[in-house]
């Protein structure tokens, strides 16, 4: 875990720590909706994405779907839940986005519990739950400041309402906004792994709830929280934690008491604002929804959902880390875009790991990288550590590689791409020095601030003369080397 | 008072008897419907057992029908007979108003899968009758639209919730009608109106389509003259449905089929705690006559006891109405039906569900809102659930020692207009059929004599979940005996 995030008083110098526990709800990445067969999908005309159970019409019935439940699964066994007999309820309140004035979600018999999700650095934060149900349309309020207090009117879609989700309690382990954005970005990483969500934050597939409190540094006992909504994006995340937290600290300085309640963050004002407040709690009178039946899914469904499930982001992290000899934390963005088995081949191939990693990460950050052949990354970086390519021819080759799916050889050939041989680069560095007279008695005699600046100017010179055919590392060598021999 | 009397057998004959000669081309759909047509024209302005007569449409489909016949195609078992349907059954493109207000102008999209099969089996719907508001009582005085008007004396509720589905069927207005039962509320008005009506296993008959009032509970049912009209509709409307989760998947066994076979050897108990204190003495001595005749056709006869059946009207009265206090926020004028503009948001809803809903639906509302509510959440729904399990409990104990039960469907015969204002002895009435919605059993009521004033009584034929074909085997020997 990163370091804790401890708040030190500037009035009494005590040390406060933050603790907080988050609340995602993941859209699942199903064709039709959580109870019935109207499509899910993004960004319709509003209103198109509908049917009679979508709108909860009289005498419409939700029939649960099968695809949500498997996908559903598949986030409990990657976040190490056990799956059990589950059951659906309705969670009443009134509110014009939901269609039937209740919500249809997992209450006291979720699909999944007790599991837990690994950082990348090694802790276990707890999953207490994870549970099916549905979402709820979009109202745009008219007029006011956009909410729906002191609107002058609504307008309602409800395309969104009834698609798949699944909420994904953790528990209050994290003690960092650093810790959080970890999380966040590591469970994003397995969903879109097991091809549970999109998990695309700006879309609004991946929603983040926080929940927030602080207490002296030491203490056992977890204090009263705030749940901070309106969190969109990783960045985001962490700035509202680190308000929320100092705001509590204030709030408790000042001798009051924090109040249970829900908060909005404000990501222009760079602030956490009250909602409504918690002393009218609402209360949802779960009963358990009649118009569902228990849902037990066999243990055999189970087992052949997790046979089939993919290799798991930490797994992967792992796999790479250990071919390349790195630590794991390096391989994150490798992973992440998806690109680790590309890597993993090539250095299978015999490609410099260091070389296979940093084209990955640097150079690869395109369209059709996945469609790359492991070979040809491999050939690539053969050829460049065979001084066959400078670094930069490397770099244009392989992005001409992917564009055209031709071989590295094929197209450093087709441009004439090739080293310099040495006695070609000692002619085109004597040939530089000998048109700059002065700098060069300024890269001899300057500090080492001097000196590197002057590297820059000379190496620039030198790939311009020679058309980016030198290669700067042996280039760099031969400079040092007259240096030192005056 | 002076009152008419409307009740007749049905004008075209049964429905079995229409459907055979429809299909056989002795008589053309056309006429059938146009019969009932005019009856209704003549007797509904007085019963109101219709909320909305569909006479072009009725025409339209008979004449597809005649036609049909006429090519030599295959039509369904109800070929040409005519159904009315409970006014809280979805019809595409035709009001569905539960009799309320607040559903004012919404025309579903779609049909409830019993409509579509009834179509598909050539039934030609006449019309949306009459029903209390969503369901909700047991009279048809809580309707929107004014109550109807029991066919045997017009001075007399029909019962309800399905008093104009009954009233109907009694009148000759339709031979066949579909009403849904969440407790009672096809047993009661049938046994109120002298006619058959049954409400099968819970998850028998779909539920798509039909306007939630108690999920749990409520079921689709069909109303007849005979028995055998009512087994042949409730073998076109039961089977599996993938659009209700709560549909049993298994194929169910014919009730036509079983029609014949008697109770010979069947054990039938007469359930004590159902047949005494409380109970109109004639409505008891048609019980023990009930027991008499299914004894003399060789059934062993016997007293049985259900003892937490006590307890099933203070349990449904929780279950009920928290389900209901669910099912119907949705009429929160948004989007469909009646909308009271006001300033806001929330205040829209409140003028809406304040103006849209009647006195009886807010009632249930508020008690079942009241018995979800944390605090109260243990000690009134979930006591009543644990209530529900005693229930259950007790019938597979009773259905241990007989295979079939019996009782009265309603502890009086129909009661007077006004006669039961205080909402607790309406819920009374209910005594006797609430048990078998508790516990997910279907039961039959089949018209069995009448009273000093002539007023016909019901009684009641339980059976153990899926039994409907002993059931109705019991219910032919019960009809046979009135004959006699």
């Amino acid at each position: 875990m990163s370091e804790p995030l401890i708040v030190t008083s500037e009035t009494t110098g005590k040390r406060w720590e933050v603790v907080v526990g988050l609340e995602v709800h993941a859209e699942l990445a199903t064709a039709t909706k959580m109870f019935s067969g109207a499509p899910n999908s993004f960004g319709g005309e509003p209103n198109t994405l509908i049917d009679p159970v979508t709108l909860g019409l009289p005498g419409s019935l939700p029939v649960v779907n099968r695809r949500a439940v498997e996908l559903g699964i598949r986030v409990g066994l990657a976040l190490h839940c056990t799956v059990q007999r589950s059951t659906f309820a309705r969670k009443n309140y009134f509110y014009p986005d939901m269609p039937k004035d209740y919500q249809i979600s997992q209450y006291d018999e979720p699909l999944n519990v007790d599991g837990w999700l690994e950082l990348p650095e090694g802790t276990r934060i707890g999953i207490e739950r994870a549970h099916l149900e549905e979402d709820t349309g979009k109202s745009s309020h008219q007029g006011g400041d956009g909410r729906i207090h002191g609107a002058e009117s609504s307008l309602v879609d409800y395309n969104r309402a009834g698609v798949p989700l699944i909420e994904i309690v953790g528990r209050p382990d994290l003690r960092s906004g650093d810790d959080a954005r970890a999380y966040v970005s590591e469970l994003r990483a397995i969903l879109v792994a097991i091809g549970a969500s999109d998990g695309k934050m700006e879309e609004g597939s991946l929603r983040v709830d926080a929940n927030v409190s602080v207490r002296p540094e030491g203490f056992d006992q977890l204090g009263l929280r705030c749940e901070i909504k309106n969190v969109n994006s990783l960045r985001s995340l962490g700035r509202a934690i680190e308000y929320e937290a100092r705001r509590q600290v204030d709030v408790i300085e000042a001798g009051e008491r924090v109040r249970q309640e829900t908060r909005h963050w404000d990501e222009e004002a760079g602030r956490t604002r009250a909602g409504r407040s918690k002393e009218q709690a609402e209360d949802y009178r779960y009963f358990l929804e009649p118009d569902l039946v228990v849902l037990d899914p066999p243990k055999d469904w189970i087992d052949e959902i997790g046979a089939e499930l993919p290799a798991l982001p930490a797994a992967r992290r792992a796999a790479l880390a250990g071919a390349a000899g790195v630590a794991p934390a390096d391989v994150a963005i490798h992973v992440d875009r998806g690109l680790d088995e590309l890597a993993l081949a090539s250095i299978g191939l015999g490609a410099d790991p260091g070389r296979v990693l940093t084209h990955v990460e640097h150079d690869l950050a395109v369209d059709g990288a996945a469609d790359l052949a492991p070979a040809h990354l491999a050939e690539l970086v053969r050829m460049e550590t065979a001084g066959a390519l400078t670094a930069t021819q490397a770099k244009s080759v392989l992005a001409e590689v992917v564009e055209k799916g031709e071989s590295p050889a094929a197209v450093a050939a087709a441009h004439g791409f090739e080293a310099m041989d040495t006695g070609a680069l000692e002619a085109a560095v004597e040939k530089v020095i000998a048109e700059n007279p002065g700098d060069w008695a300024e890269y001899v005699d300057g500090d080492e601030k001097k000196r590197k600046k002057l590297a820059g100017a000379f190496m620039g010179k030198l790939m311009k003369a020679t058309q980016g055919k030198a290669d700067g590392k042996a280039a760099m060598a031969l400079l040092e080397q007259r240096r030192a021999s005056g | 008072v002076s009152t008419t009397t409307y009740a007749a057998a049905p004008p075209a004959g049964t429905a079995l008897d229409i459907a055979r000669a429809v299909a056989s081309g002795d008589r053309s759909a056309r006429e059938v419907v146009d019969t009932h047509l005019e009856r209704i024209a003549e007797v509904d302005p007085e019963l109101h057992a219709f909320n909305e007569v569909l006479a072009e449409q009725a025409r339209d489909e008979a004449d597809r029908i005649d036609r049909a016949v006429a090519a030599g195609d295959a039509v369904g078992p109800l070929a040409g007979v005519p159904v009315a349907l409970k006014d809280n059954l979805c019809t595409r493109g035709v009001a569905t108003t539960c009799s309320s207000r607040i559903l004012e102008g919404w025309r579903p999209p779609y049909d409830a899968t019993v409509v579509e099969r009834l179509r598909a089996a050539g039934a030609i719907t006449v019309g949306k009758t009459n029903l209390d508001e969503f369901a909700m009582g047991s009279s048809t005085e809580n309707s929107a639209f004014g109550p109807t008007c029991n066919p045997h004396d017009t001075g007399r509720v029909p019962g309800g919730s399905s008093g104009g589905s009954a009233a109907a069927v009694a009148a000759g207005l339709a031979p066949i009608a579909l009403g849904s039962d969440t407790g009672g509320s096809i047993r009661q008005p049938a046994a109120l109106c002298g006619v058959v009506g049954v409400k099968p296993t819970y998850g028998r008959v779909s539920r798509y389509g039909l306007v939630a009032f108690a999920s749990s509970l409520d079921q689709i049912g069909p109303f007849a003259s005979t028995v055998a009209d009512a087994a042949s509709v409730l073998d076109v409307i039961a089977g599996h449905d993938a659009r209700d989760s709560t549909s049993i998947p298994e194929e169910p066994a014919s009730c036509a089929a079983a029609l014949d076979a008697g109770v010979a050897g069947l054990r039938i108990g007469v359930v004590q705690e159902l047949t005494g204190e409380g109970v109109e003495p004639a409505v008891v001595d048609a019980v023990r006559a009930a027991a008499a005749a299914l004894e003399a056709a060789g059934a062993e006869i016997g007293e049985a006891s259900v003892p937490a059946t006590t307890y099933g009207v203070t349990a449904y009265y929780l279950i009920a109405p928290a389900e209901a206090s669910s099912n119907l926020a949705r009429y929160d004028g948004v989007r469909y039906g009646l909308r009271v503009d006001a300033a806001t948001t929330g205040e829209m809803m409140t003028a809406t569900r304040t103006a849209g809903f009647g006195a009886e639906v807010k009632r249930r509302i508020m008690l079942g809102t009241y018995a979800l509510s944390a605090g109260y959440y243990d000690a009134y729904y979930g006591k009543a659930l644990k209530v529900r399990t005693l229930i259950i409990r007790d019938f597979a104990a009773a259905y241990e020692r007989f295979d079939l039960l019996l009782c009265p469907t309603s502890p009086t015969t129909a009661f007077r207009f006004g006669d039961r204002a205080d909402p607790l002895a309406m819920y009374l009435n209910d005594v006797c059929t609430i048990p078998s919605n508790l516990s997910g059993d279907p039961a039959i009521s089949v018209p069995f004599g009448a009273d000093a004033n002539g007023l016909p009584i019901g009684v009641q034929v339980l059976a153990p979940g899926l039994q409907e074909p002993s059931m109705f085997r019991a219910a032919a020997v019960l009809e046979g005996a009135v004959a006699r």
